[in-house]
């Protein structure tokens, strides 16, 4: 008995401190200036308003870069999911010269400090004519995070039965139409599961996204947030208030498919 | 698998598949990177591109020659030993913790989960706040509390400012850890329990002889992921004090992209190189004390 109550005391803790600093950001969101900044501090706000969010909206544009955030994510993550489903059943399936190369070319990005990469990447960019435009953005992500869908899928693939494939081959079907029909309708879940993964490092990543755009019309969430903090002061109600909004459609996405984040978290690693 | 020439359709099938990820990774990820080692010998000013030649080690003796990359491989080193230490042994704690099944264990584990979901930046941004010398909470709890009577500068003091950045990394990655860990239990196979819950073996011993052991070759690996991992993390350092103040919060990752930012593309691919060096030369040793470890319990 107290085995258990001291257990559940410690869990207790963690979930605090787990949760307490989102708590924290979504009240800082609902104060009003005024209160803020003013001592003491309240931990439950006592006139709540939605001026930071309405602000966002109305000087900060913040339409226009959740509308570009999500553009530039849903195109990546499609495009890097079909490249993955692709890459990953030939990995899985077929043994070929080069097979092995390959996947320890695609690991090694997974491990190197990519920012080395950095610079070159910006000449490239220009002189591809691809800064500031949102497909310049679409074609580093999909570079990204080919890598990982590959590995990834490939792992998935690997528990599917060949058998299953080679039933619906003996049937007549060729090898590309019972991948179509018989494999990816077993391996959907998994297919899911990277997309929304690479939908949500789309969504995050910072560093590429603050090389290579600085028009106002090509900004993403990140890039604009990051403008916010270079001023001399941070607003910090509607820094709130951008944290809140930019959080949420990830929040949603990950809960959905928790059971397969170990998975994408240990691809670079364990596989291969 | 199956296991043929390659050959005539089957050889296109494959190449087909493989060859849009290839061109992408080839073109956007391997190119830019030989292209910026071989700047690390060049001199390469994004200020000044009439003139780019080749200037042999000028790069690496001028980035050895720089204080502030020594300070921040210094900090490299307390910022990853640090939250590692943090990190596994809370990660661990917890992962004990929710080994066994109990009510309402998934929905916790879903909400301690939730920091994978932000991103690095945000989650600076989040513990900057927190962290604010004048109104931040954590100031205004620790007041509360009577742990202080002053508040403290934590981002703008030197010392306090890598204890904060610290803290929020802990904070994230610990969940990882347990996570990972959690996993790694669940693969020990339950035969070697009754085999020795028969002996009479106490849960500390089985935990000793039993567990530990057959755990300890993906601990390794774990460990080392991390390690490589949170050195090529400065999304948090950068959204949280940007390196500073005073460069007491740099490390060499957030080194090289103000390297980059600052347009010497030829110092950024020395510093790049550098580390690269170092993570190969930490990775090989790290390899070899692991196994041989594991080597030695196994005979």
């Amino acid at each position: 008995m107290v085995k258990r109550l001291a257990k559940g005391t410690v869990l207790g803790i963690w979930l605090l401190i787990t949760v307490f600093p989102l708590y924290w950001i979504v009240v800082t969101s609902l104060k009003p200036k005024a209160e803020i900044f003013s001592m003491p501090l309240k931990y439950w706000p006592a006139n709540v308003t939605f001026e930071h969010y309405a602000e966002l909206f109305e000087f900060a544009d913040f339409g226009r870069y959740l509308a570009n955030s999500l553009m530039v994510s849903l195109v990546a993550a499609a495009a890097v999911t079909v490249i993955g489903v692709l890459g990953g059943y030939t990995l899985a399936r077929f043994t070929f010269p080069g097979r092995g190369a390959l996947m320890l070319a695609f690991l090694v990005t997974q491990m190197i400090p990519l920012f080395i990469a950095l610079g070159p990447l910006y000449l490239l960019m220009s002189d591809l004519d691809l800064l500031n435009r949102l497909a310049g953005l679409m074609v580093v992500y999909v570079a990204m995070l080919v890598p990982f869908s590959t590995i990834i899928m490939r792992g998935f693939y690997e528990r599917v039965p060949v058998a299953l494939e080679e039933a619906a081959q003996v049937d007549g079907a060729s090898r590309l139409s019972a991948l179509v029909r018989v494999v990816i309708p077993v391996m959907l879940p998994g297919i899911a599961a990277t997309f929304i993964f690479a939908f949500v490092q789309c969504w995050n990543e910072l560093f590429l996204a603050i090389t290579f755009i600085d028009s106002e019309d090509a900004k993403t969430v990140p890039v604009a947030m990051n403008s916010f903090i270079t001023q001399y002061d941070i607003d910090w109600g509607s820094m709130a208030a951008a944290t809140v909004v930019s959080v949420i459609p990830t929040l949603i996405l990950f809960a959905a498919i928790r059971r397969y984040i170990v998975e994408g978290l240990t691809a670079g690693a364990v596989k291969g | 698998m199956t296991k043929r020439a390659f050959t005539g359709r089957r050889a296109a099938f494959i190449t087909l598949c493989l060859l849009p990820g290839i061109v992408f990774v080839v073109l956007f990820t391997y190119w830019p990177m030989v292209r910026g080692s071989v700047m690390a010998f060049q001199r390469y000013n994004l200020f000044d591109l009439t003139q780019t030649p080749f200037v042999g080690l000028e790069n690496f003796a001028a980035v050895l020659a720089e204080e502030r990359f020594w300070t921040s491989l210094r900090n490299t080193g307390t910022w990853v030993v640090v939250s590692l230490f943090f990190q596994f042994v809370l990660g661990f704690g917890l992962a004990l913790l929710l080994r066994r099944h109990f009510r309402g264990r998934g929905l916790y584990q879903a909400w301690v989960f939730f920091p994978w979901a932000m991103s690095g930046f945000l989650i600076g941004l989040l513990w900057r706040w927190m962290f604010n010398g004048q109104f931040g909470v954590i100031n205004d709890l620790l007041l509360k509390t009577g742990i202080i009577d002053q508040r403290i500068g934590f981002l703008s003091t030197p010392g306090w400012a890598m204890t904060s950045v610290i803290v929020a990394n802990v904070w994230y990655g610990t969940t990882f850890f347990a996570i990972m860990i959690m996993a790694a239990l669940q693969s020990v196979p339950k035969e070697l329990y009754e085999a020795a819950g028969v002996d009479g073996a106490s849960r500390l011993r089985q935990f000793w002889h039993v567990t530990l052991p057959h755990i300890r070759p993906t601990l390794a690996l774990i460990v080392l992921l991390r390690i490589i991992w949170i050195l090529n993390f400065p999304d948090l350092i950068y959204s949280m004090t940007g390196g500073g103040p005073a460069g007491s919060t740099d490390i060499v990752t957030t080194f090289l992209i103000q390297q980059v930012m600052g347009g010497d593309y030829g110092r950024a691919g020395a510093v790049g190189l550098l580390v690269l060096a170092l993570l190969l030369a930490f990775s090989i040793f790290y390899l070899n004390v692991t196994r041989s470890a594991d080597g030695e319990k196994a005979r």
